[in-house]
């Protein structure tokens, strides 16, 4: 594993909480239209989830990247796993996907 | 320097020569596109693994020099 400093912050917020979006401002201010877009369909499958906000560390903005070879923000965890960006989110729900991730992975959604 | 739409189909051609590829410039300011990718290639690799072969194919650009790729891709149905 590389010696990024960054990763071992990474790891501990991924494997803390269940549900992790690293974003451009906080999910109550996202800063950027595609961090936007992942918080408004978390918020509306209705999963608690911790926001990261990248802009507040360079460390961690580049080494999310780097961590998921990755190349853009927002990013989004689920118990660990790299789930995708705001075009796979978005597919995701779309498709149903998201939800059933959710639920294989034992995450509770809670009634809109 | 924003790229063309030419440059990034050249690229993702070049990494993956059977793609069909369309792309869609969604603000004409050379930052900001759309692309639907579609290469066998990408049979029986997860969406995030299809989606890195094409951050790949654009050699470091991607979150750079394109601040913007809504990306969508697929594979090719049998016999297509």
């Amino acid at each position: 594993m590389s010696d990024n400093p960054a990763f071992e912050q990474i790891e501990s917020e991924i494997n803390e909480n269940d549900v992790v979006l690293f974003m451009k401002g906080t999910p109550v201010f996202p800063q950027c239209g595609f961090s936007a877009a992942v918080v408004q369909v978390l918020n509306h499958v209705g999963v608690p989830f911790k926001g990261i906000n990248v802009l507040e560390d360079m460390g961690v903005r580049e080494g999310i990247k780097e961590y998921s070879s990755w190349p853009t923000i927002p990013q989004l965890y689920i118990k660990g796993e790299f789930i995708g960006g705001c075009d796979i989110v978005r597919e995701m729900f779309e498709t149903g996907e998201l939800s059933q991730a959710f639920t294989d992975k034992g995450v509770e959604l809670q009634e809109a | 320097m924003p790229m063309s739409q030419g440059d990034i189909e050249n690229f993702i051609k070049e990494a993956l020569p059977d793609a069909e590829v369309v792309i869609n410039d969604l603000r004409g300011d050379g930052d900001h596109y759309a692309a639907f990718v579609k290469s066998a290639e990408f049979k029986g690799k997860s969406r995030v693994q299809q989606h890195q072969m094409v951050y790949k194919a654009l050699q470091g650009r991607m979150g750079n020099e394109l601040h913007a790729l809504a990306l969508q891709t697929a594979v090719p149905e049998d016999g297509e």
